[in-house]
């Protein structure tokens, strides 16, 4: 058997902290053979991007090697495998591994570039340190590497900045930046985390190919089981800074033994769930208050909210030094309704409008035309009318759960202040009458009560997410609008906080607008399924037929790129290369919306809405 | 590019002018300026040569035309005595106190002060950036804390204390007079090689002075900045490409962290000429912050509104300038939104 080229043994590595030395890293072993993908799996906190800096060595000054060797074996180079761990990390040795012959790609194509250079020079650089080249000569490398990662104009992107693309084009920038020194080895750091599903698997794509051409390996570090499944040769699940198994990717997925890796498997939503099964989080929370409640009776048959026609533009301001400006429509003659005690789930991806919707819905923005209506009880009302007293009402009925549970809670604010402001904020109760109700949604979230007094940064981040929950919960709403709740969680947590909507709708009988990027979460939580794509719904279904039976192109690409953790549907890539799902005029008849288009909804089975042109329409009837 | 610059100036235009006013009309408001005393004095003489003198004043400097048509004569919008013949078409008028035209007074004043402070400017930059450097990449070592507790001193040592000190401390161990800009001898004489090397050895203690607190402000800020910078991804993402350590500092973090700093011309440019009169009192430097304190408190009403003007104009040409920079160094103020 040919030797691996990269053999990491028994890797330690310490940080450093005012509590005293911490093992991120403990007592790690693996091997990248020549050419393969090995993924390290893990929630965050496990250590995994850790052992990839410790390859880079590019550790933070806290953290240092304590034990153990990383054997790099380059098969350009007839010396005998080289120990990382001993060299020293700014050494010239290093320095030309470094980037040279190992090279990285990170999680935040964002913020990974340098906003100054082009990219251009930020990706000639890379060459230009390892190789004695010309400029002229790194440039053409550099389109040659452009071209080849799949940008559309390769010399154009010598001269653009970063914040000029989008996040798929800045991610393969990175991208074009390990590989234009043609590295054995490229370290992938959640590379596709921060991304759109379908530009996620674009990126996938991109890697395995690269792979391919190049006879490169590849470290991957991901927590998505769903991108292990469709890309790794070999895996390693860790958990606390230790290896819990490690194996070839059939084993691990169809034979895993660990019951750390069993439970996370269990935790992450699927596609193929049977109706009514339920998450098991890794860790289960006991939400004492819901268990005790009688579950409510069924909902009453209405809207408790209706989104009728909305349209929403914005005006923006292009550039310092012109004074043009551009019109951004955000939101495109929105229909939407939320039957009471139900969840409706919206999916789309970054910039189609959802969260514009949601702001429009909690009254933060006023819809150019259209209206929404809210329905408490008391017979439809307009929202974007609504004055005084009942604008207040409103806002009392209608509460928000926020994406990042890390900037939603205000540090400086203890549990018990965070969960009474909306109370003081609408002047609900006498101070004990809010301690009590403070202690109340503690237990309903299941989280202690005793946390009262502490900190939002004394918790984790599922943690906090439940108390961004209780906190929305304060006011006993009707509608809590669920802004991506467990896009910031780990998979693990993820399952937990949605397990703790679905009890607590069942036992308090809230209606739900939950918006999500993530299908698969959606399936879990939603009853019906709004497809949202530049500014128009695209496609609206009861969540089981949209993915038994989804007739929307868009929808379609959707489904297709999210990565399934199960060995038996495997991305189909080929499907995807085609490129331009989220361009209305590209799709095809009698889907395409070209121009002012707008297009109808036309039921294609009860309660199964798709958007087409308008002609199409015509013709058929 | 040139629709921006129009609509800046036109901008710029109305600020000045709308300060011109306030500036005017804020020395005219409290009663008893340099000139008005001057003519009550004249009247109160009784001579009839006085009383007439008095009425030329008045005459010439308009001081019996309302407060706005003075202003206007003021700014140059207004015929005045001498016809069309204020700030803007370059006359800025007569100071009273020094009986003397305000180019006179102030013109060798400005250059000196212009001077001072440009050499003020260089010194906290050279200084500060280096040490800024240092110690944010070896934040908590020795090192940064020491340069932490120098900043803090000079931050926290009034300057015209420590030019008290100074000045009697290099009097008596080196028997150098450092008061004034060059040596006494020199005044009035013109310029020579041996003069302008009095003027250097006369800069160095005034620029150590009033640049220590700039100085230990500048690393604190700076270092600050840096560390902020020093945390973001793309400074990994350059050393992951395997870059020197010193290249990928300089070329990423560092630039970067300069930003607050070309935004803050605007305020550096107006410090040039108004900041220090404290020290430039006790050092009897001969620039225009003494000369408009003087000014102001004796109400010669030209003399301080042509200063403040100019003081004024160097703020908003200031910001001017360091948008431009900001825009020609930062691709996202220049390009953003196209």
């Amino acid at each position: 058997m040919q030797a691996p080229l990269l053999s990491v043994r028994d890797l330690t590595v310490e940080i450093r902290s005012d509590l005293g030395t911490l093992r991120a890293v403990d007592g790690v072993s693996f091997d990248i053979p020549l050419g393969k993908t090995v993924a390290v799996v893990g929630e965050s906190g496990s250590g995994k991007s850790v052992t990839a800096q410790a390859v880079m060595r590019i550790l933070p000054k806290v953290a240092k090697i304590a034990g153990g060797s990383i054997l790099f074996d380059d098969p350009a180079d007839r010396h005998p495998p080289l120990d990382i761990a001993a060299l020293p990390a700014e050494s010239e040795r290093m320095r030309q591994l470094r980037g040279g012959r190992i090279a990285m790609i990170f999680q935040e194509p964002m913020t990974s570039l340098s906003p100054l250079h082009t990219v251009g020079d930020q990706v000639t650089e890379a060459l230009k340190v390892h190789a004695d080249v010309s400029d002229a000569e790194a440039k053409e490398r550099a389109i040659e590497v452009f071209g080849r990662v799949g940008f559309p104009d390769p010399k154009r992107a010598l001269v653009t900045y970063p914040f000029e693309l989008s996040g798929g084009l800045r991610q393969r920038a990175m991208i074009a930046m390990a590989l234009i020194t043609r590295p054995a080895l490229l370290i992938a750091d959640e590379p596709t985390t921060a991304l759109d599903v379908t530009t996620q698997a674009q990126i996938l794509d991109l890697i395995r190919e690269l792979q391919a051409d190049t006879g490169m390996s590849v470290l991957l570090i991901t927590h998505d089981l769903g991108v292990v499944a469709n890309m790794a040769d070999e895996v390693v699940v860790m958990y606390r800074g230790r290896m819990m198994e490690t194996g070839a990717r059939d084993d691990i997925f169809r034979r895993p033994q660990h019951p750390y890796l069993k439970a996370l498997m269990r935790a992450v939503p699927r596609f193929a769930m049977k109706p009514g099964e339920r998450l098991t989080p890794l860790r289960e929370v006991k939400s004492a208050a819901v268990a005790a409640r009688v579950p409510a009776g069924p909902p009453p048959n209405r809207n408790v909210l209706e989104v009728r026609g909305v349209s929403k533009s914005f005006r923006l301001r292009s550039g310092w030094f012109s004074g043009n400006t551009r019109m951004v429509h955000a939101v495109k003659d929105v229909s939407l309704a939320v039957p009471c005690g139900r969840t409706l789930g919206l999916v789309g991806e970054s910039g189609c409008g959802k969260t514009t919707l949601s702001k429009i819905i909690s009254r933060a923005l006023d819809p150019d035309t259209g209206s929404v209506l809210f329905d408490g009880g008391s017979g439809p009302r307009e929202v974007h009318r609504l004055r005084g007293e009942a604008l207040t009402a409103y806002r009392r009925s209608v509460q928000f759960v926020f994406q990042d549970p890390f900037s939603s809670l205000n540090p400086r604010m203890t549990v018990y202040e965070l969960l009474t402001e909306p109370l003081r904020i609408h002047k609900v109760g006498t101070p004990d009458e809010r301690f009590e109700r403070a202690k109340a949604l503690l237990d309903m979230v299941g989280l202690d009560r005793r946390s009262l007094r502490r900190y939002p940064h004394s918790f984790s981040g599922g943690q906090r997410q439940r108390l961004g929950i209780a906190r929305a919960l304060a006011l006993e709403p009707q509608v809590l609008l669920c802004d991506e709740p467990v896009s910031a969680l780990d998979v693990s947590v993820q399952a937990q906080v949605l397990n703790l909507l679905k009890d607590l709708q069942a036992a308090l009988g809230l209606s739900y607008l939950f918006v999500s990027h993530n299908l698969a979460v959606v399936d879990y939580v939603a009853d019906t399924i709004a497809v949202m794509c530049r500014g128009y719904i695209v496609e609206q279904a009861p969540a089981a037929a949209l993915f038994r039976d989804p007739r929307h192109p868009y929808t379609k690409a959707l489904l297709a790129a999210v990565p399934d953790p199960d060995l038996d549907h495997p991305l189909d890539f080929a499907k995807l290369r085609s490129g331009r799902f989220s361009e209305p005029a590209s799709w095809p008849e009698p889907f395409r919306l070209a121009g002012e288009d707008a297009g109808v909804m036309v039921a294609v089975s009860p309660d199964h809405y798709v958007r087409m042109m308008a002609p199409a329409l015509e013709a058929a009837a | 590019m040139i629709l921006f610059l129009i609509r800046r100036f036109a901008t710029m235009a109305v600020t000045l002018a709308i300060i011109s006013a306030l500036v005017f009309f804020i020395i005219k408001l409290p009663p008893g300026d340099f000139l008005t005393n001057q003519i009550a004095e004249l009247r109160a003489q009784g001579e009839a040569a006085s009383a007439a003198k008095a009425e030329f004043l008045i005459k010439q400097y308009g001081l019996d035309l309302p407060v706005w048509q003075q202003y206007l004569v003021w700014i140059g919008l207004w015929p005045g005595p001498n016809g069309f013949s204020g700030l803007l078409q370059g006359d800025w008028g007569w100071s009273f106190e020094f009986d003397r035209p305000v180019t006179e007074v102030v013109g060798d004043a400005l250059w000196l002060t212009l001077l001072i402070n440009l050499v003020l400017v260089i010194f906290v930059h050279v200084v500060s950036i280096p040490i800024a450097i240092y110690s944010a990449t070896r934040q908590y070592s020795l090192g940064d804390y020491v340069a932490t507790f120098i900043g803090y001193i000079g931050l926290a040592t009034p300057s015209f204390l420590l030019a008290l000190i100074l000045l009697y401390y290099t009097n008596r161990w080196f028997g150098v007079s450092i008061g004034g800009l060059y040596d006494a001898r020199f005044s009035g004489q013109p310029w020579t090689w041996e003069k302008f090397g009095s003027l250097l050895s006369h800069l160095v203690v005034p620029t150590l002075v009033i640049g220590l607190g700039g100085t230990a402000a500048m690393i604190r800020r700076m270092r600050a900045n840096l560390l902020d910078e020093l945390g973001k991804q793309y400074y990994v993402t350059a050393k992951a490409k395997g870059l020197p350590p010193t290249r990928a500092l300089l070329k990423y973090p560092f630039r970067m962290s300069l930003n607050p700093f070309i935004a803050d011309i605007g305020n550096l440019l107006p410090h040039l000429v108004s900041g220090s009169v404290l020290v430039s009192l006790v050092l009897s430097l001969p620039t225009v912050g003494p000369i408009l304190l003087a000014a102001l408190k004796s109400q010669d009403q030209f003399l301080a509104g042509f200063i403040l003007m100019f003081v004024a104009a160097l703020t908003v040409v200031g910001m001017l300038i360091s948008d431009l920079l900001l825009a020609w160094l930062d691709p996202r103020i220049r390009l953003g939104g196209r």
